[in-house]
């Protein structure tokens, strides 16, 4: 069969898949079916999108296609063959690569080492480095791709590492490739070179599985749409045609709201105020260069930037989880620079967390655990500073699972059970009882699903009615839009720039993000 | 005192003895370091070295072939490897735990067997000096490098060999990124359970030669406990040597000479209590620690049992 008239052969040299077939596949984990009955196909010359909320199956699903995963049931054939995939060996033999959420690139190693890495080499069992360094600057001219092989991967941005696994899978003579969110981590500059790249790649016979649960995205890019929820297939339509709020009904199961009610706010005095910050990321480098802001009451200022510029460590300078190496915090009139977080919290600093597993909970605590964790030594909370008193801490998580609607079964449910969006929830709460004066929030609606980011977005404009100084960091720009008064750029530490919301556009941000200046972005 | 240290002789006497001791380090470290930059950390080396003392000890002395004393070395070191991947990888322990388990089980095994075997403390003919022609005639550096026993010289050609392993082979490329990032690795098609059986197994066998050097030949007898220890100074020097072997030759070094140092002012028996100097050792390893500790290229995945799939 010869669809779209494309060369059996790709430019790689390698076979090309001319129908992939997944068929009922069923994969349970302990307490989730991530993926009931699903079909899903896709064919050469295609991008064939899997459209879901966070949760819904789309890496389970995809990781079954690639051989990390065994289904429970079902069944792939590619060509009409069933295809036996028990490990990614397996599927890169059949001609299955996959660009993961996580980037499996190994930082130490070069980028020729990484793309060598597992393949049979010309000279062995020495490596042939030189011949694979060839190998990748051919792929990269005929994919557009700039790539410089000797590299240690460690130094390049995250839009670098994306073209390396790209390549890597070209390499290993993909004919099909599963990408599994790979814009979320891009400028939008770079989304759209990607895109260019995509297209190439359909051309000349690709057979392309694109993950995302951005609409625009999905509806730019493929030529297909599946949409998936809670691990069923809700439909299939073709993109031409398709809509962002329809595709947004069947990804969520109602309507959703773009636009949240936000009143016009009168800012008061600066908050939170940093000046010439500078401080070291965990290997020593310069993580923040001198950066300074204001955030007022009644403000939310956005952080934008890709992942990797200095967010993590100004969040956590801020708020005393990592020494300042220069420059101050005030807050309010006060200096808190390299104060400790108890002492922040106590002067009406809130913190919400990027890691939140790691740094928000402790997975192991029940809910009513991590409500108090801070306040566990405090009246009422505990009696005389030595016992915990149940009974007023049974009081106050069933007063937030409440107020913020966070769905668990009861309060002594350990909070790991939890769906990523009420664990989000309840940091939040968590935090937001206490009014604070200064909020720094770190990511967070990430990996959450929609229905938790609309309630956690129209929580902090509350805040910011009630006069809280917000900053928030985020790497969506849709999200930073959404919600800012001002916002500012963060690039390898610096802030390039900062610009009112309502003269700001997404190009010009994109540009920001990739280091270009304010004044000659705009 | 320090007169006499300045002596010629003693200094080279000191410093030949120095490269001779550090045969057992070299061989284990190296051996340790395959298994960590895989990501296993193996604490049981000593346990494997005593193994391998006793067995190639009681091998030479019933057979009387060194070669046999090898083999039957080797092999007991892959039997305990084997053993120490089979619960670190496939059961995924805890490291630290079981590591301690084999040297505990070594510690035991090895005297127990002596015991049975030995009624009193006997000797072997080990592994005899081969003077290197015309290179052992170079005065002082002769005497120093060229006039040691096969095992001695087989250890110092590891170094190089396992550089080139590691940095210059497909296999070493797997090793690594198999101790950085196994999910990488394991998406690009690699198994690393084998990767990890592989280094476990090798680290085993050279923990094992690393007990050999000793018993048949730099000291030719067996005793209770006889490595004092060294196989955990051998777990430290590859955290003191960054994971490199260059960096482990080094330590290796190091140690060897302040324990040859430690050796001869025994013998002087003068001024420092013996305790003291036989300290020297064990002092070094904690201070080379805590100045060694967290490398960048310390091995992400380091002690990390790995299961497909977050
Ligand atoms: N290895 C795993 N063990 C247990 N549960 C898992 C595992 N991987 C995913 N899940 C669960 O399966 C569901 C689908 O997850 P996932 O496929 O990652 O969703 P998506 O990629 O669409 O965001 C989620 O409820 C998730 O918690
Ligand atoms: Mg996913």
């Amino acid at each position: 069969m010869t669809s779209n008239g494309a060369p059996h052969t790709l430019p790689t040299g390698h076979a090309r898949i001319d129908h992939m077939e997944m068929k009922g596949i069923v994969k349970r984990f302990p307490g989730v079916l991530a993926a009931n009955q699903v079909d899903f196909d896709v064919r050469t010359g295609e991008v064939h999108a899997l459209l879901g909320e966070n949760g819904a199956g789309k890496s389970t699903l995809m990781k079954i296609l690639y051989g990390m995963y065994q289904p429970d049931a079902g069944q792939i054939t590619i060509d009409g063959k069933v295809a036996s995939i028990h490990s990614p060996a397996d599927a890169i033999r059949q001609g299955i690569g996959m660009i993961h959420q996580h980037f499996m690139l190994v930082p130490s190693l070069t980028v020729a080492e990484n793309v060598a890495l597992g393949m049979p080499s010309s000279r062995a069992p020495m490596l042939d480095l030189d011949v694979v360094s060839e190998r990748i600057v051919q792929l990269a001219k005929t994919y557009g791709l700039q790539v410089d092989p000797e590299c240690p991967v460690w130094q390049l941005a995250v839009g670098e590492q994306q073209r390396i696994e790209i390549i890597k899978a070209l390499y290993r003579g993909a004919a099909l490739l599963i990408l599994d969110e790979p814009t979320a981590v891009l400028t939008p500059q770079e989304v759209d070179d990607l895109f260019v790249t995509l297209r190439q790649m359909t051309a000349d016979g690709h057979a392309l599985i694109f993950i995302s649960h951005k609409l625009h995205e999905v509806l730019n890019i493929s030529d297909r749409i599946t949409v998936l929820r809670d691990g069923c297939v809700v439909g299939s339509v073709p993109a031409q045609g398709a809509t962002k709020s329809g595709l947004a009904r069947m990804m969520v199961g109602r309507d959703v709201v773009f636009q949240y009610k936000r009143d016009e706010v009168q800012t008061g005095d600066v908050l939170l105020r940093v000046e010439d910050l500078t401080a070291q990321s965990d290997r020593g480098t310069p993580a923040l260069r001198a950066v300074s802001f204001d955030v007022h009451a009644g403000e939310i200022l956005g952080l934008a930037g890709v992942s990797g510029n200095g967010q993590r460590e100004l969040a956590q300078v801020i708020f005393g989880l990592r020494s300042a190496t220069g420059g101050k915090v005030w807050l309010g009139s006060q200096d808190v620079t390299n104060k400790e977080p108890d002492t922040l919290n106590a002067l009406g600093m809130s913190y919400i967390p990027e890691e939140r597993m790691l740094d928000g909970v402790i997975t192991d605590f029940t809910v009513a655990e991590n409500v108090i964790l801070q306040e566990h030594g405090q009246a009422p909370c505990s009696r005389g500073r030595l016992f915990l008193n149940p009974r007023a801490i049974l009081q106050r998580s069933s007063e937030l699972i409440r107020a913020f609607d966070i769905k668990t079964p009861n309060a002594n449910t350990p909070i790991k059970s939890l769906s990523g969006g009420n664990i989000q929830k309840l940091i939040l709460a968590r935090e937001l009882r206490r009014k604070p004066r200064v909020l720094i929030a770190a990511q967070p609606t990430r990996g959450v699903d929609i229905g938790a980011t609309e309630y956690i977005h129209q929580c902090l404009l509350d805040q910011r009615a009630q006069g809280t100084a917000t900053l928030l960091i985020s790497e969506d720009l849709d999200e930073i839009m959404a919600l800012s008064d001002r916002i500012a750029v963060l690039y390898e530490g610096t802030v390039v720039g900062i610009v009112d919301r309502k003269d700001a556009n997404v190009e010009q941000l994109g540009l920001m993000m990739a280091g270009v200046r304010a004044d000659a972005a705009s | 005192m320090i007169g006499d240290l300045l002596n010629a002789t003693v200094l080279i006497g000191i410093a030949s003895s120095g490269i001779q001791l550090a045969t057992p380090y070299l061989y284990a470290s190296i051996g340790e370091m395959f298994g960590q930059r895989s990501g296993v950390l193996n604490l049981g080396v000593e346990g494997m070295m005593l193994m391998g003392a006793f067995t190639a000890f009681y091998t030479v002395h019933n057979t009387g072939s060194l070669v046999l004393g090898v083999l039957a070395a080797l092999m007991i070191g892959a039997l305990m490897g084997l053993a120490m991947a089979v619960i670190s990888v496939t059961l995924q322990a805890e490291q630290g735990i079981s590591g301690i388990g084999i040297y505990l089980f070594g510690l035991g095994m090895s005297d127990l067997l002596f015991q049975k075997s030995f009624s009193q403390i006997v000797t072997v003919r080990g592994f005899p000096t081969i003077r290197i022609p015309l290179l052992s005639e170079i005065p002082v550096i002769g005497e120093v490098f060229f006039e040691h026993n096969l095992l001695v010289y087989v250890a110092f050609a590891l170094v190089p060999l396992a550089w080139f392993v590691l940095n210059k082979t497909t296999l070493g490329l797997k090793i690594r990124a198999v101790g950085q990032n196994p999910q990488a690795a394991d998406t690009m098609g690699i198994s690393v359970a084998r990767v990890r059986y592989f280094t476990v197994t090798l680290g085993g066998m050279l923990a094992s030669m690393a007990g050999a050097s000793l018993s048949i030949a730099l000291l030719n007898v067996f005793q209770q406990n006889m490595t004092a220890g060294q196989g955990f100074i051998a777990v430290a020097l590859v955290y003191f040597g960054s994971w490199r072997p260059g960096g482990v030759l080094i330590g290796a070094l190091l140690f060897s000479t302040v324990n040859a140092l430690q050796l001869w002012v025994r013998t002087k028996g003068i001024d420092i209590p013996a305790e003291y100097a036989s300290m020297a050792p064990y002092l070094l390893t904690i201070l080379a620690l805590v100045f060694a500790s967290k490398r960048v290229d310390q091995p992400a995945a380091l002690s990390k049992p790995f299961e497909r799939g977050d």
